[in-house]
């Protein structure tokens, strides 16, 4: 029983690791449906919105619900730029240019942060709750934080917000269409740049949430933007261009990812966290390269 | 006025053929090869060799051999670090296994270790391309540098797990370890990357060489000539991990003398390299050393200029150049995809005709 319990207990936390991981891949889908860029900065974004603020709140002192909102209102500021600046020159680039621009974009960004911000440590509370579930730990003597089912509440909410976002509103439409084939969306009139404003915004407050939870768990720090490594095989694992993909990708990723850890680790001596994820996106890639919800490319000559 | 073929006529295949068929290219690497050779000793001391010009050697071998993968073969990658650590520890085995070993061939065999590692992780290229070998060669990286620091054998069983170069020659010279001269290390990080190079220029204007770049430029199209796919591919991902790997055993060997794997080969190394190669000009030899000598000298020079002249912070400066070299890159990817080797030939081209541009 004991033993059940504890690979539960592995299982609950690698699913909840998982959406962590599922938060950051889905605004890399976001954008990649978008404008066909894969966005490697998406990890800096989450870092640079998280610090962002933590900032604003340690220096002025504003309560969470003053600097929440100025933050999204940076994240779009952001949007618009990235657009203004470097995708409006980078059209009918090869995607491997789009690619590397971003792998710039994340460095600019993270200086940026930075040098505004500075690069210590930070703590972000915005009162989230934090410690354990006391109920379960008392009656089952089962340790699970409060904060990462509040994250997988949260990661629900929005990913329930942007499905009736992209089925329901005018917006969503456009973005659908523009996703589908961007010429044909040229064509009826909708606006690629403005939507591509719109999207990099989208993803940027997505950003924000998942820093913001991981900020919250583990302190505003580097390390954050290398979450967005650990995003590819989630992708990879659930296709480019799938939403519910990056939602089940995130949570096979992180289960595997603690089994391997508990069971696999004492074996080789540890640490199997670090490349698990990329290895088992290996051996996916060779079986099913389109990942489970991804469109099938079907190259013709 | 001064660079122009007018005049230079080929008489037969071998001159036509020649490396650098106009005179006035031949006699330019003439003049930087004796720059190199003689003049470059004169000026040198710990600090020009050490900081400035050996790194700047190595780090061309490598971005060398990544530009053979990403610019002639457009195979992306983001292991490069992970493959020098492959050729470092090498290194580091045959240094310590056979102590008599002149250090030409342990860099020689590292290379061809790691090209045989290159090759193995080269073979997903065969079924996916673009953003997921990216992926694939993050597997390699992640999985090789774990496979460092826990498997003792490679580090032989040091309680640091730590990795140092004890001293070896290389032609009677000593080379590597703490007592070997800079002019020595110099000279022999010198002949290696002008023969390497030498030899890849060949290589890349040969039949191997153009079946990358078909592959590389529609890899279908290419199939349908007669490229073999399967052989191009993998023969691109050995030669640019043979290439990495004698960069890595250098890397290791000749500048740092002692590395530690998370370090010395993170990631951001791996990022550093893919720079150089963007900058300096993807599918471009020369390319390669512009982009390793803009990427290490600009660092340097702005630490210089920032703290010393303008008297900022250390930790300003060092996020400023984070910023700089990010918006450099996006810069670069907009006004000059073909990085600075295509300025130079712009350059070039202009002065062909000057002053009458008509």
């Amino acid at each position: 029983m004991a033993f059940d319990l504890f690979l539960l207990e592995v299982i609950v936390t690698g699913l909840l690791a998982g959406v962590m991981y599922a938060l950051v891949a889905l605004g890399f889908v976001l954008i990649f449906k978008a404008s066909g860029v894969f966005n490697f900065a998406q990890g800096v974004m989450c870092l640079f919105a998280a610090l962002t603020l933590a900032g604003i709140m340690e220096k002025t002192g504003w309560p969470a619900w003053v600097a929440i909102p100025l933050t999204i209102g940076v994240m779009i500021a952001l949007a618009w730029l990235i657009e203004r600046l470097v995708l409006r020159h980078l059209i009918n680039q090869d995607p491997i240019i789009l690619f590397m621009a971003t792998i710039g974009l994340a460095y600019v960004l993270e200086g940026s942060g930075d040098i505004i911000w500075g690069s210590d440590v930070k703590v972000l509370d915005i009162g989230l709750p934090q410690g354990a579930v006391d109920w379960l730990l008392d009656t089952h003597n089962f340790y699970i934080e409060k904060l990462e089912i509040f994250a997988a509440v949260i990661a629900a909410v929005l990913v329930g917000v942007l499905a009736i976002f992209f089925q329901k509103t005018r917006i969503g439409r456009a973005l659908r269409a523009v996703a589908d084939d961007h010429q044909a969306a040229l064509s009826v009139g909708i606006s690629l740049r403005t939507i591509w404003v719109i999207v990099w915004s989208v993803a940027g407050i997505v950003a924000l949430v998942a820093g913001v939870v991981w900020g919250t768990k583990s302190g505003v720090q580097f390390s954050l933007s290398l979450i967005a490594l650990k995003a590819l095989p989630v992708l990879i694992l659930g296709g480019f261009t799938s939403i519910p993909g990056a939602i089940v990708g995130g949570l096979i990723i992180g289960v595997g990812e603690k089994l391997a850890e508990v069971y696999m680790g004492p074996l080789v001596g540890g640490a199997v966290e670090n490349w698990f994820a990329y290895m088992l996106a290996l051996a996916f890639l060779l079986i099913r390269p389109q990942g489970l919800f991804g469109e099938k490319i079907i190259e013709r000559v | 006025m001064f660079y122009r073929e007018t005049g230079q006529f080929k008489t037969n295949y071998a001159d036509d053929q020649a490396i650098f068929p106009i005179a006035q290219d031949r006699w330019g690497i003439y003049i930087i090869l004796g720059l190199a050779f003689l003049a470059a000793p004169l000026i040198m001391d710990d600090y020009w060799g050490n900081a400035i010009l050996i790194p700047f050697l190595i780090y061309s071998l490598i971005a060398l051999g990544l530009n053979i993968l990403v610019g002639y073969c457009g195979q992306i990658s983001l292991g490069t670090a992970a493959f020098m650590a492959v050729g470092s520890y090498a290194s580091f085995k045959l240094m310590t296994s056979f102590p008599g070993l002149d250090f030409t061939i342990v860099v020689i065999l590292s290379g061809l270790m790691t090209a045989l590692v290159g090759m193995m992780f080269g073979l997903p290229s065969l079924r996916i391309k673009g953003f997921y070998l990216a992926v694939a060669t993050l597997a390699a990286q992640f999985f090789l540098i774990w496979l460092f620091n826990k498997v003792e054998w490679f580090y032989n069983y040091s309680a640091t797990g730590q990795i140092s170069a004890p001293e070896r020659t290389a032609f009677m010279f000593p080379v590597t370890g703490p007592s070997a001269s800079v002019l020595y290390k110099y000279y022999f990080c010198l002949c290696i990357v002008v023969i390497t190079a030498l030899a890849t220029k060949n290589v890349v204007r040969g039949r191997i060489g153009r079946s990358w770049m078909a592959i590389r430029d529609m890899d279908i199209a290419a199939e349908l000539i007669g490229v073999r796919p399967v052989y191009a591919k993998l023969s691109a991902f050995a030669f640019s991990s043979f290439l990495i790997g004698m960069g890595g055993a250098l890397y290791f060997g000749v500048w740092l003398g002692a590395a530690e794997p998370t370090e010395a080969f993170g990631i951001d190394q791996s990022f550093q390299i893919l720079f150089m190669v963007i900058i300096g000009g993807l599918g471009s030899i020369l390319g390669a050393f512009l982009g390793a000598g803009f990427l290490w000298l600009l660092p340097i020079v702005l630490k210089n200029f920032m703290v010393d002249m303008l008297g900022l912070s250390t930790a300003f400066s060092e996020h400023m150049q984070v910023i700089i070299v990010g918006a450099l890159i996006i810069i670069f990817l907009i006004v000059e995809p073909h990085g600075l080797a295509r300025l130079w030939q712009i350059l070039k081209e202009k002065m062909r005709l000057w002053p009458f541009p008509h």
